[in-house]
């Protein structure tokens, strides 16, 4: 029996055309960094795949920076944007920032707050999952001399939420303020352009649209120079210092040409599963509830609250009839956390620990839905019994 | 059968969790969480439960090729087990969390989920055996008398054995070990643990301190004249007989033990090793693992009262609410709030919670 993998949210299937190219690229021998034949020869396949996600990502191709990972990219930008405007003006040590963010963003500004004295602030979120606009223009007024950056992400990878990054950016650039935004899950997915958003650093991903794993961009803004995490031999703007990897790098540009030429077709497609998805478990299962609003909402996630439910057993069961899902993060342990954003949107801890993530993506059918809708019911009905013990 | 074998990430529940599969059941491996603030490492055979032991249960799952979860049971551990223990030892008692345990956490919580999620029971690694019977399963000691553990699982019930599979208990430690090793489980080398998993210093005494604070009190003789003073009673335990920092010697010239604590005037009573013998237990909340002993019948068997200690022949009987037990030989040092556990042969007949000793 196949799998049905409904957890495109955390890693999709690689496809075709960047598995040749990763495959192929890593027969080619060179250091990018060399000033030999061999080396510029790959430095050429290297510039002209970040000329290609450029375009795709609308920025400058001199804007983009490879780094090992999304988790790496927003690492570096919360890190250099605020070392870097702290030095500036040692009063800039405010960060402004969602409550569901994903680890990846929200733990880096709790080590700067923990080891470097920076000052988190919150943003109000709405019960469906948007950020506040009041809010944020509240806090900027109130603050705008103290603050260092702000990082909001421009879609949440548990509920699916668009959040208004280009209304966000509009109230910032007022008082010049940078913003950074997490568009992991967005790139690919929804409409994304660094450049009429006005940002002035993005996060990308590559496993999150059919690229390879441990590679991510950073957008960063032309001409900005922020302080590095990492140093070294100074590739990459002297931002991002490490060999580049040019079998990945080639592969993620691979991936992005292919959501490029079929963006609407597919993601028409899986959004239409969605809805679709959304009736079968309607359809089969009582009592049920939807996490986020679903206008201006990415393609592929549906979060649900099955009432009584526990997350982790569903997530058993669901696993054990060969349906892989997700219920949020696990702590180092293990242990399954109940999910922060959930919870950011006012959902009790018992809600919020029966609740799972449903993510569709590029290699999803209806006959993936039909096999969900044919066990569902069974599952959840387990799972509320083993739930009241 | 479809059976979740509960895996600490040690040598046992992992060779547990790999008989099961290979006798052709349909097995799911789960490690409990059961703090939740969990240690990186293990230090020797200190503690357990740390992030290191998920890790070993998860390659082992692996290694046998079982699906593997993480359940979180870190709060009915804290309730059940954690603030029992603390709670019994402040009343002056000396429980057994490991017992606590297994009767509200392996065998209530973990077993009743499984059923609840259509499982039909729990696998583990524990030394003890079931039989089948014309009364439905029966719990048996384990073939290795070194390593039996039929004492701290005399708390489950006739319902709760029906589900429990142990399928270590008519092997010997060492084989355990080579058959790990022989099945390429890493673990097989992994010391055991001995102390209780959540005092991860091993020094039971200034845990107890640390939680309950330390009262002075007095140590008084059988006639209760002062002999000296402790700093928190709890730390003792009867029988014990180092320690009490005594001057005075005894008119014998005998060393002094801890006979029982007084924990409502907080004294501890000491005398010599004659006033420890023990002829009668009574015990309360008995617990059945078969079917009840007949009221107000007289059956022989044996008691004993500790993990490893000796089974002691005796006759013992139950009125419907407490169980007496006659030692034919007295015994020596036994605390209220210790288990009892009743066997016939080497058959698990129950257990209940020392009330009264004489
Ligand atoms: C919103 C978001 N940000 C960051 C990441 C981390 O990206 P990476 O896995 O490349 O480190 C993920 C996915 O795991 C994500 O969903």
């Amino acid at each position: 029996m196949q799998r049905v993998y409904l957890d495109h949210a955390a890693t999709t299937p690689m496809v075709a055309e960047a598995i040749s190219a990763l495959v192929d690229q890593s027969a080619k021998l060179g250091n990018p960094s060399s000033l030999h034949t061999s080396g510029r020869e790959v430095r050429k396949d290297v510039e002209e795949a970040r000329e290609a996600i450029a375009k795709f990502a609308e920025c400058a191709p001199s804007e983009i920076i490879f780094t090992g990972s999304g988790t790496e990219a927003n690492n570096a930008a919360i890190k250099g944007l605020f070392w870097s405007a702290r030095e500036s003006n040692p009063k800039r040590k405010v960060i402004v920032t969602s409550p569901f963010e994903h680890h990846a963003v929200m733990d880096p500004i709790d080590w700067l707050a923990v080891h470097e004295g920076a000052e988190v602030v919150h943003v109000g979120v709405s019960s469906d999952g948007v950020v506040d606009l009041d809010d944020v223009k509240r806090i900027i007024e109130a603050r705008a001399d103290e603050i260092a950056l702000i990082s909001i992400m421009h879609s949440n990878n548990e509920i699916g939420t668009v959040q208004p990054i280009s209304e966000i950016v509009q109230i910032a650039s007022e008082k010049q303020i940078a913003v950074h935004s997490d568009a992991v899950q967005s790139f690919g997915k929804v409409e994304f352009s660094f450049k009429n958003l006005g940002l002035t650093a993005a996060t990308l991903s590559a496993h999150k649209i059919g690229g390879p794993l441990g590679i991510g961009i950073l957008i960063l803004k032309r001409g900005l120079e922020i302080t590095p995490v990492l140093h070294g031999g100074g590739q990459e703007r002297d931002i991002r210092s490490g060999t580049l990897n040019a079998p990945a790098i080639v592969s993620f540009a691979a991936a992005v040409k292919k959501v490029h030429s079929e963006f609407l077709e597919r993601n028409n497609r899986v959004r239409h599963l969605k809805e679709s998805l959304k009736a079968t478990l309607n359809e089969k299962v009582s009592d049920i509830r939807f996490n986020g609003r679903s206008e201006n909402s990415l393609p592929g996630i549906l979060n649900v609250t099955f009432p009584g439910a526990p997350g982790d057993a569903l997530l058993l069961l669901l696993d054990a009839e060969n349906i892989s899902t997700s219920t949020g993060s696990a702590c180092s342990a293990g242990v399954a956390q109940p999910s922060h954003v959930l919870l950011s949107l006012g959902l009790s801890e018992r809600d919020a620990k029966s609740s799972l993530r449903f993510s569709l993506g590029h290699t999803s059918t209806d006959s993936d839905v039909a096999y969900l809708g044919s066990v569902i019911g069974k599952v959840v009905e387990r799972a509320r019994a083993a739930g009241l013990k | 059968m479809k059976l979740i074998a509960a895996m600490s990430g040690g040598v046992d529940s992992a060779v547990a969790a790999a008989r099961a599969k290979e006798a052709g059941h349909d097995v799911i491996g789960v490690h409990l969480a059961l703090s939740k603030n969990p240690q990186k490492y293990r230090s020797g055979a200190r503690g357990c439960c740390t992030v290191e032991d998920s890790h070993d249960a998860r390659r082992a799952a692996d290694v046998i090729g079982i699906p593997f979860y993480i359940w979180d049971m870190s709060d009915e551990f804290h309730s059940n087990v954690v603030e029992n223990f603390l709670a019994e030892y402040a009343r002056g008692n000396t429980p057994n969390p490991c017992l606590r345990c297994n009767e509200k956490i392996k065998f209530e919580a973990v077993l009743d989920r499984a059923q609840a999620m259509g499982f039909d029971g729990v696998v583990t690694g524990h030394y003890a055996q079931t039989r089948e019977s014309k009364d439905g399963k029966l719990l048996y000691r384990a073939v290795d008398p070194a390593k039996d553990q039929s004492y701290v699982l005399a708390v489950l019930n006739r319902d709760q054995v029906q589900g429990a599979y142990f399928p270590l208990g008519d092997t010997v430690k060492d084989d355990v070990r080579l058959e790990a090793d022989r099945r390429g489980l890493s673990v097989a080398n992994k010391p055991d643990s001995h102390d209780i998993c959540f005092v991860p210093s091993g020094n039971n005494a200034s845990w107890l301190r640390e939680r309950l604070g330390s009262t002075a009190g007095d140590i008084v003789d059988e006639s209760g004249n002062k002999l000296g003073e402790h700093q928190g009673a709890y730390t003792y335990t009867v029988g014990q007989r180092k320690g009490l920092g005594i001057t005075t010697p005894t008119a014998s010239g005998e060393p002094r033990y801890v006979l029982r604590i007084e924990p409502v005037t907080n004294t501890v009573v000491v005398g010599e090793h004659n006033s420890l013998a023990v002829h009668d237990v009574t015990g309360e909340r008995p617990i059945w693992c078969g079917p009840a002993p007949e009221i107000a019948h007289s059956y022989e068997g044996f008691l004993q009262v500790r993990a490893h200690g000796q089974p002691l022949h005796c006759t013992y009987s139950w009125d419907g609410t407490e169980v007496k037990a006659q030692l034919l030989d007295p015994l020596f040092g036994l605390a209220a709030g210790q288990a009892m556990v009743m066997y016939d042969g080497d058959r698990v007949v129950g257990s209940a919670t020392v009330k009264s000793t004489s």
